[in-house]
């Protein structure tokens, strides 16, 4: 079932900057779907307009079950410098009213999930890129969204980091069952991840074709370093390559 | 003790007695120019008087940032709502800024009608607008994608400035609130000089015009180390007010060691 669709989205910025031309973009109930481009392809743009924050200049975002909450996260940690770790992630549900021992609990459970249990207390400046980068997820999981959209969450993290945020996030993915859309300009980390890669184009900005990624779940350390990972990898590139020079 | 306070309070003492000791080498008198031992001395035997003087330029000077606090930080808070706001006023607080206070402290007088709220309003005039451009910029520096976030998670205007535009601009107050408090103790002491008038309650501006008209330069001396004295424990406490409000998370307020 569909969960959202994006339908021939363009987007021209008010400096004549056209980032988007009729983009579309199908996404799956509980699928795991990987968006892959070169910088500057428009995907930031894509995300924002299906997360609502950036209105098309055409064509038009669908939610055909009805538009579901979400979660966000940004390319940077993007936390609030005044709040302690908690209650950064405590944020969105004081944003809803949601009575404080409840959002607390709610909060400390989340970062509790990414692996920052006892850093409830601890400020921003106090926490290593990694650990911000999970707090912000964190922070985008305390609502329980049924649809997470992460631009490039990873790209500014150490190759050993990356690999075991990558891993917790699969876990958190097969353990709850929501949707995610993964923005990435890294093939490695789009196939290990998700079920679809959708390849974008700069110039205009635009999805290109699909990559399928029929590799069973879970994806551990071995499949990491698996003959069948590589040669996804291989076949990805090859087809990334491919749509780029059509 | 650290360097930062050891050096400058050397420096000083060195300064002292330098000047003492030039007093005194070439006999100048202290009608002319009286050394830091007779100031000291002024300072003691004319505390009497200099003292209530002292109170009441402080207390205009507090009283004017209190004023300059309330009505900068809800003006800028006015320009954050509403752009039209901002555009059709803030050409004015310019102006208010950059017209010379001594220009138009007669003014105010003159309508006033009383010295003590005269002094008042000129204070809070130089005072009021660092405050304002100040908290203006920082309810503007907010991170986008954190705006991004609160209109996600459908917070308003009002949610956003308590939640997110009031602490983004919290530090940026601050550092207006310093320059304001040094401007707010000038304003009263320039105000009174142009008043040029003692009037029931005299400050020390008022002192130091009087001391001036008698000759008495140690006693005028004594009142400049006093305005001096009140601007840098103003410096020095509002620096303190910012320390505690920002040391657990703002980058100003973290010492390089960690
Ligand atoms: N607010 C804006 N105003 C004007 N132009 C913009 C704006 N945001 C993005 N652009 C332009 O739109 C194009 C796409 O930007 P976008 O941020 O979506 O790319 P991206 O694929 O996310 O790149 P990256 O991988 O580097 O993050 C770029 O050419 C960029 O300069
Ligand atoms: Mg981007």
């Amino acid at each position: 079932m569909r969960l959202v669709a994006a339908r021939g989205v363009s987007k021209v910025f008010a400096n004549g900057v056209r980032a988007l031309d009729g983009a579309s973009l199908d996404v799956g109930q509980g699928e795991f779907l990987s968006v892959l481009g070169p910088s500057g392809c428009g995907k930031s743009t894509l995300l924002r307009i299906v997360a609502g924050l950036t209105p098309p200049s055409a064509g038009a975002i669908e939610w055909p079950a009805g538009k579901t909450d979400l979660g966000f996260v940004f390319q940077e940690p993007t936390l609030m410098p005044w709040a302690t770790a908690l209650g950064n992630v405590a944020l969105p549900l004081r944003l809803g009213g949601v009575a404080r021992g409840e959002r607390e609990a709610r909060a400390a459970d989340a970062l509790g999930h990414v692996g920052l249990a006892g850093f409830e207390h601890t400020w921003p400046r106090e926490l290593s890129g990694g650990m911000k980068m999970r707090v912000s997820i964190a922070r985008a999981l305390v609502t329980a969204p049924r649809l997470l959209l992460m631009d490039e969450p990873f790209a500014a993290l150490d190759e050993i980091t990356r690999h075991r945020l990558n891993a917790d996030l699969l876990a958190l993915w097969e353990r709850t069952g929501f949707t995610v859309v993964f923005v990435t300009h890294s093939v490695f980390e789009s196939v290990f991840l998700s079920q679809r890669i959708a390849v974008m184009a700069a110039r205009p900005g635009r999805v290109l074709s699909e990559i399928a990624v029929d590799a069973p779940y879970p994806r551990t350390a071995a499949f990491r370093t698996s003959a069948d990972y590589a040669a996804r990898c291989r076949l990805a590139s090859a087809q990334l390559a491919e749509a780029m020079a059509a | 003790m650290s360097a930062r306070f050891v050096a400058p309070v050397v420096m000083g003492l060195l300064m002292l007695g330098l000047w003492e000791g030039i007093v005194r080498i070439a006999e100048v008198p202290p009608y002319v120019l009286p050394g830091p031992i007779v100031v000291a001395e002024t300072l003691v035997s004319d505390w009497g008087t200099l003292a209530p003087s002292l109170w009441i330029t402080l207390e205009i000077t507090l009283e004017a940032l209190a004023a300059a606090v309330v009505v900068g930080v809800l003006l800028a808070v006015l320009f954050s709502l509403s752009r039209w706001i901002e555009l059709s006023l803030f050409p004015y607080a310019i102006i208010l800024q950059v017209t010379p206070i001594v220009a138009i402290a007669p003014l105010i007088i003159a309508w006033a009608n009383d010295v003590e709220l005269s002094l008042l309003i000129c204070a809070w005039l130089v005072a009021f607008f660092p405050i304002l451009s100040n908290t203006v910029l920082g309810l503007r520096s907010v991170d986008h994608n954190l705006l991004a976030l609160f209109e996600l998670y459908g917070a308003g205007r009002w949610k956003t400035l308590i939640h997110l535009r009031l602490p983004a601009a919290l530090p940026y107050f601050l550092g207006g609130l310093r320059i304001s408090g040094g401007l707010a103790l000038i304003g009263a002491v320039v105000a009174e000089f142009v008043a040029g008038t003692g009037g029931s309650a005299s400050g020390l501006a008022w002192r130091i015009l009087e001391a001036g008209y008698q000759l008495r330069i140690p006693r005028m001396f004594a009142a400049l180390v006093l305005i001096s004295a009140a601007g840098i424990a103003i410096y020095l406490a509002l620096s303190l007010l910012s320390y505690l409000l920002l040391w657990r998370w703002h980058e100003s307020a973290i010492s390089p060691e960690g």
